[in-house]
């Protein structure tokens, strides 16, 4: 990943491209650590809008409980598109579990920056491919992340551990973490795909503010996508959004992983999910692939 | 074809590019317009350039700002394909990228950094070891060595943002040459640099070229760095090859006179020197003129036996005049050749 295409892949290049890539992550590590405070804040401050959540949603199904329409569960629970209030909350914690693994602060942007100022001829003159550097670059920056971080989480997830109803099974817990691992994957495809568009267009950051909104709303990251089953694409389409944002990819980003988690999805339904997200981690690392070597053709013919 | 050290390094023939860069009509209607349709000019930065540079050669590349410079040095080191044309260095195509020649030169431009801005240099240093696949032995040894020659000990532990931008630019050169190179670009290594800087920086580079002997590209805008680096210059001015020779051969080429300083005795008689050549100045007792090369032996001979000489000095104009006279003109010709063009186009 971090050299490109080699002929032959022998023991010793195999090695030697090991070094190499402990080599980069070792570096960004050193260099995420380097802005300690900053760094410490923004991860502390990511935990407060889930004070604000859980306010939000005790206020939404107070209130819906006064009025007659809403189903309520076996156990006389009330449910808006299928969760009740403590499954509800325990989604939005678990969505931000998973934003911690998809999200890519600063990729896309960061790349069209270094299209448009020419740092990228880095990757062009020296043997390392930009693709495998800046994927090193992001394992680095979650790992920094997670060290910092899972202190605050699991002192949020015990304090909220009564809106969890029980553990889920061992498979369940595999299940969640593949989610997790592929959800990182997709994240990191999906937005070095969107900073690549600089190639072609110099200022992407309307299309990337675009892109932030989309994502937020169709990955279940405001609220879980069943919710989106009742409005219809147009009037009189059969068609709902929640159907439209079951075909999308942005699911998978956050809805998925905590859907898994608070046993919304299981048996055939989990395996083929599962294996449609490993498909869209194919689709677009290849297509980022695709992008990078049209790109470069393209700053190759027009300018650097 | 497989290259050997006997042959030339890098060989160019026939290397052109051309850029379609897009025309901005001035105003918002204009601009509102350029939404839907846009003009665009083509701009030939290199034209059919042919050069052949040896093994161990230290080239500098004059020319005026867009003459095609760092073009050229951006086609050499693959970061852009031509237009037509082609270039092999050290048997590799450039722009093919590939990862045999990457690991064989290395490209430094003076106004960009290619180090971890919040990291140590050494850091960098040990990236590079990876990238570049360094033995560790091989570089501990080139590293202390590089190190050493450019007085930089200190600072390895320093944040990169911390240096000044002399001390940034040594350390740019170590990292570009830890995996020692055989071939290395130079673009504006000293742009924005205090004369010390630049002077340590011309001392390090002549150093290291002669013990290593590997073949170096220059682009600069300082005459000194030139002066002090390169024994043979390649003028480009408009995409194409002026001059190619030794710096002082520039000035028999291009300037067809030379500038002769009479200082003339106390009871002098005033004469008018004009019928003698261009005057440039008179600052009594000194008069300087500007005389045409060859008849130089035939009107001082004149001079001094029709008028009160103290002393006489015959010199050559000073380099940089002559080299901004080349640019100018260069320019002057071609803008010609486009307005030809489009007086042709237009019929």
């Amino acid at each position: 990943m971090a050299t490109v295409s080699t002929p032959s892949t022998t023991p010793s290049e195999l090695s030697a491209r090991l070094r190499t890539w402990w080599i980069i992550l070792r570096i960004c590590i050193e260099e995420r650590l380097v802005y300690r405070g900053d760094f410490a804040l923004g991860t502390l401050m990511r935990f407060l809008p889930i004070v604000t959540q859980i306010f939000l949603w005790t206020a939404v199904y107070s209130s819906v409980q006064t009025s007659t329409e809403t189903a309520a569960d076996p156990a006389g629970q009330q449910t808006v598109a299928g969760f009740t209030r403590d499954e509800i909350i325990a989604y939005f914690l678990l969505t931000m579990v998973a934003r911690a693994f998809s999200s890519m602060p600063g990729l896309a942007g960061g790349i069209a920056r270094s299209i448009r100022d020419g740092s990228i001829k880095k990757y062009i003159t020296q043997p390392v491919d930009m693709l495998g550097f800046l994927l090193l670059s992001r394992i680095a920056h979650k790992l920094v992340y997670y060290t910092v971080a899972t202190l605050p989480f699991a002192l949020v997830f015990y304090l909220c551990r009564g809106y969890f109803q029980e553990l889920p099974s061992a498979e369940i817990w595999v299940a969640f973490i593949a989610s997790l691992f592929m959800g990182f994957a997709l994240g990191y495809y999906l937005e070095s795909l969107l900073g690549m568009i600089g190639f072609w267009f110099l200022e992407v950051s309307s299309l990337l503010f675009v892109y932030m909104l989309f994502s937020f709303f169709l990955s279940g990251h405001m609220f879980p996508i069943g919710m989106l089953d009742g409005f219809a694409i147009f009037p009189g389409s059969s068609w709902s959004w929640g159907d439209l944002v079951r075909i999308l990819p942005f699911q998978y980003l956050a809805y998925f992983p905590a859907a898994i988690f608070v046993g919304k999805i299981q048996g055939d339904e989990l395996v083929r999910g599962l294996a449609i997200e490993l498909c869209w981690v194919l689709m677009f690392m290849a297509l980022s692939r695709i992008a990078y070597h049209r790109g470069l053709r393209r700053y190759s013919a027009f300018g650097g | 074809m497989t290259y050997n050290r006997s042959m030339p390094v890098i060989e160019i023939e026939n290397l052109s590019k051309s850029y379609r860069i897009y025309q901005k009509q001035e105003g918002l209607l204009a601009a509102v317009r350029g939404l839907f349709s846009r003009e665009y000019r083509d701009v030939e930065a290199v034209r059919s350039v042919n050069l052949t540079v040896e093994q161990g050669e230290f080239v500098a590349f004059l020319g005026p700002n867009g003459a095609g410079k760092t073009t050229t040095l951006k086609l050499l080191s693959g970061v852009i394909t031509p237009t037509s044309g082609t270039a092999r260095v050290m048997g590799h195509i450039p722009w093919k990228r590939e990862n045999s020649y990457r690991r064989r030169f290395a490209l430094v431009m003076g106004q960009k950094n290619q180090l971890w801005w919040d990291l140590p240099a050494q850091e960098s240093f040990r990236l590079h070891q990876e990238i570049y696949r360094i033995a560790p032995e091989q570089f501990d040894h080139t590293r202390d060595e590089l190190v050493d020659l450019l007085g930089v000990g200190k600072l390895l532990r320093q944040p990169v943002r911390e240096l000044s931008l002399g001390e940034r630019m040594k350390m740019e050169l170590i990292a570009a040459l830890l995996h020692s190179p055989e071939v290395l670009f130079l673009d504006e290594p000293t742009i924005g640099l205090d004369v010390i800087a630049q002077h340590n920086i011309q001392t390090f580079l002549r150093h290291y070229q002669q013990l290593r002997k590997i073949t170096i590209l220059l682009t600069s805008h300082y005459m000194k760095d030139v002066a002090a680096l390169c024994r043979r210059v390649v003028i480009i001015a408009q995409g194409q090859i002026m001059y190619d020779g030794s710096l002082s051969g520039i000035v028999d080429k291009f300037s067809g006179h030379k500038v002769v300083t009479l200082q003339l005795a106390e009871d002098h008689v005033p004469v008018d020197w004009s019928r003698y050549g261009e005057l440039l100045d008179v600052q009594s007792p000194k008069v300087r003129l500007k005389i045409n090369r060859q008849t130089v032996p035939e009107v001082l001979a004149h001079i001094l036996a029709n008028n009160a000489i103290e002393d006489v000095s015959v010199e050559d104009p000073p380099l940089e005049e002559v080299i901004s006279q080349v640019f100018t003109e260069a320019g002057a010709q071609a803008d010609a050749k486009d307005a030809a063009r489009q007086v042709a186009a237009t019929k």
